[in-house]
């Protein structure tokens, strides 16, 4: 059986009277690309926040690997560098070149040499397919250009686990593209990803499991194709047709 | 007096509000970044109190001010009147100089201490190498605006006795009998330095801008 | 004598100074108000040479402190064969300062206003200077409160300077005070105190103008935008 890297056990979270979920347990195993839908305002942001110490959970545990992020005396620095996050709306460090960075985390916080920063942040461009942009600044850069730079800069820390929030969210049409396919490849090589998005080509066609999270609360939770074509829970068949209905136009003509 | 020696008090007099802007300025700008970040970064009580700080401080007439400080500042340490007053002067600049940084941090987007943290920097970290570079770039137009108020109010330690422009424009119109001439002299040499330093800043300003595409 | 003891002490004193700081804000403000306003027309609407003149002020002014001006109005005017009092000195060092700062919150709206106003007025027939007068300056007055509302509180705090030429002003107050009781920090410590209040109160008063005076969707954000 694979290695379950992030567990999550019985998360919950308010705000003041408002719940922003409920009771969430999720497993991730060693190479797994999870994918979590619903419909906006469920709490998914939040819940990636939450494993990424970002903002914290009322109550619940998470684990990463065999640690307990959520006890009281983790060092939080320490595990956001094993987890990798990107953002929907980038979150580039605007003064630096796309290849700083990339730098930025390897040599502030790992404290590696520059050198060997540069070569690790140049392998990381490369990945994404950005080596010839490495010199230019965020604001030169295309709104897919600036997620795969993310990506990169999310990869050089060699994280455990990557969490995508919403990443083609604020992406013009013609850009989704390159970041979906540059986290196809990701999937491919065996990273393993927790994905929160509304692609739902990439949902079917990527993930080894689909969460579907509604109010707060796992609804169901399967294989792409069980919750494509047998979901069993009359608002999950709800939600699947309503974004195939909006978003799912162009994936019938492919 | 001839006109050798004339120059050369107007040019002692001109390094001497040279060398109180230069003490100023920083002093005020290393305390404002501090009042600043403690502002934006710390609990409530703090918060509250820098915020206190910046607004007496702001309400207040800089000469009030920089009478107060002089005398609690020459009062505990042993000070010469340049020395004491420049100090100050840092310090009534202080408050304005917080509120043009705080400004500049509100404005560089939260996402970014997020993006920073996410990585696996820690607050302080992230302030150093991602929140303040981005910050002072933003913060050089209106901080030029507040050197030019520190060179002019420069000009209010002449009553603590600092023999700067202004003192020795006093002494020269007394000698001379010329006091417009001496008087609008100190009034160029002013300008011209206000002039400068906003030149200066403005390039600094070109020169450090984020490139992007327009 | 405690701090409470000098403070009363000294009160009326302090009362008394503070009259005469309010009249020096006051005066300074309007002198500044009507001589920043023509300085304002002549930088956007002015031929040529006119615009050169107020550019030149405005930059002379903002270029310089005010006790260098103040300096030269009251000792070096003299000099020229004209002598003014230590008051009059005062008012005109502050009006002629006040007026470089005012004239650029007037051209901030002026600008904000734009050209199509213009076109807009000289397209109904207006001549250039009635356009200016019934259209434009109409709107640049509202527009300009809220940027405009910070000189009278930092004019305030510049008429501070005026005791240096023994204008009987709140700091010569205190100046005076300190002089009495050997106790330079607790006397201008109390009238900073009376400045803070003076601030607050003009402060208080400013913010109720603009709220008064606020047009929905008619500020100068919407219209640099």
């Amino acid at each position: 059986m694979a290695k379950p890297i992030l567990m999550i056990k019985n998360l919950s979270k308010k705000y003041g009277e408002n719940v922003v979920f409920h009771d969430i347990s999720l497993t991730v195993n060693e190479g797994d690309t999870i994918v979590i839908i619903g419909p906006s305002g469920t709490g998914k942001s939040t819940l990636l926040r939450c494993i990424n110490l970002l903002t914290y959970a009322d109550e619940g545990q998470i684990w990463l690997d065999d640690l307990e992020i959520t006890a009281k005396n983790c060092d939080e620095d320490r595990v956001r560098q094993h987890i990798g996050m990107v953002f929907q709306n980038f979150l580039l460090f605007n003064h630096l070149t796309a290849l700083d960075n990339v730098m930025l985390g390897l040599t502030k916080v790992r404290r590696m040499k520059p050198d060997a920063a540069r070569e690790k942040a140049m392998y990381e461009l490369n990945r994404v397919g950005l080596v010839d942009r490495a010199g230019h600044y965020p604001g030169q850069l295309s709104g897919g250009q600036q997620q795969r730079v993310a990506i990169a800069r999310a990869l050089a820390m060699d994280p455990r686990i990557m969490l995508f929030d919403e990443p083609t969210s604020a992406l013009d049409p013609e850009l989704i593209g390159e970041v979906l396919e540059v986290m196809r490849k990701l999937a491919l090589e065996g990273m393993t990803m927790l994905v929160v998005t509304h692609e739902m080509g990439f949902a079917r066609e990527v993930a080894d499991r689909i969460v579907f999270l509604e109010k707060g609360s796992i609804v169901e939770e399967g294989s792409p194709n069980d919750l494509f074509y047998h979901p069993k829970n009359e608002r999950t068949r709800e939600f699947l047709w309503k974004i195939t209905e909006l978003y799912g136009k162009k994936e019938e003509g492919e | 007096m001839d006109i050798a020696s004339f120059l050369q008090y107007i040019a002692t007099g001109t390094a001497y509000t040279i060398g109180v802007t230069l003490i100023a300025l920083p002093t005020g700008l290393l305390l404002g970044t501090l009042l600043a970040l403690l502002n934006v970064y710390s609990g409530r009580a703090v918060k509250w109190l820098t915020s206190f700080y910046s607004t007496a401080m702001r309400g207040i007439p800089p000469i009030v001010l920089l009478f107060i400080l002089y005398f609690i500042v020459s009062g505990g340490i042993n000070l010469s009147p340049f020395w004491a007053g420049s100090i100050s002067l840092g310090i009534v600049s202080s408050a304005y100089q917080m509120e043009i940084v705080r400004g500049a941090i509100l404005s560089v987007s939260g996402g970014q201490m997020m993006a920073a943290r996410a990585v696996g920097m820690s607050k302080n970290q992230a302030i150093r190498n991602v929140i303040l570079p981005q910050t002072l770039r933003l913060a050089i137009p209106p901080w030029s605006n507040e050197a030019a108020i520190v060179i002019k109010d420069s000009s209010l330690v002449y009553a603590l006795g600092v023999p700067e422009i202004l003192r020795r424009a006093q002494l020269i119109s007394a000698s001379t009998q010329q006091p417009f001439l001496a008087y609008a002299a100190a009034a160029a040499i002013y300008f011209v330095l206000v002039f400068i330093t906003n030149r200066f800043l403005d390039r600094l300003e070109r020169r450090l801008r984020i490139p992007a595409n327009p | 004598m405690n701090w409470l003891q000098l403070f009363q002490r000294y009160l009326p004193d302090f009362i008394k100074g503070a009259g005469v700081t309010i009249e020096l804000t006051v005066v300074g403000l309007v002198i500044g108000f009507f001589l920043g306003l023509v300085l304002a027309l002549a930088r956007s609407y002015g031929p040529g040479w006119l615009k050169a003149i107020a550019v030149g002020y405005i930059e002379l002014f903002r270029g310089t402190p005010l006790l260098v001006q103040l300096f030269i109005i009251y000792y070096g005017l003299p000099s020229l064969g004209l002598t003014l009092s230590q008051m009059l000195s005062a008012y005109l060092a502050l009006g002629l300062n006040s007026a470089a700062y005012q004239a650029e919150y007037f051209r901030g709206s002026l600008q904000a206003i734009g050209s199509s106003q213009m076109t807009a007025g000289r397209a109904i027939g207006l001549s250039r200077w009635k356009t200016i007068w019934y259209v434009i300056l109409p709107q640049a007055l509202r527009l300009m409160i809220p940027a405009w509302s910070n000189e009278p509180i930092s004019l305030l705090k510049t008429t501070a300077v005026v005791f240096l030429i023994a204008v009987q002003d709140l700091m010569a107050k205190a100046k005076r005070a300190a002089a009495e009781t050997y106790d330079p920090i607790g006397s201008y410590l109390a009238v900073a105190v009376v400045y803070l209040v003076m601030v607050f109160i003009l402060n208080w008063g400013l913010k109720y103008l603009e709220r008064k005076t606020v047009i929905p969707g008619f500020e100068m954000e919407s219209k640099k935008a």
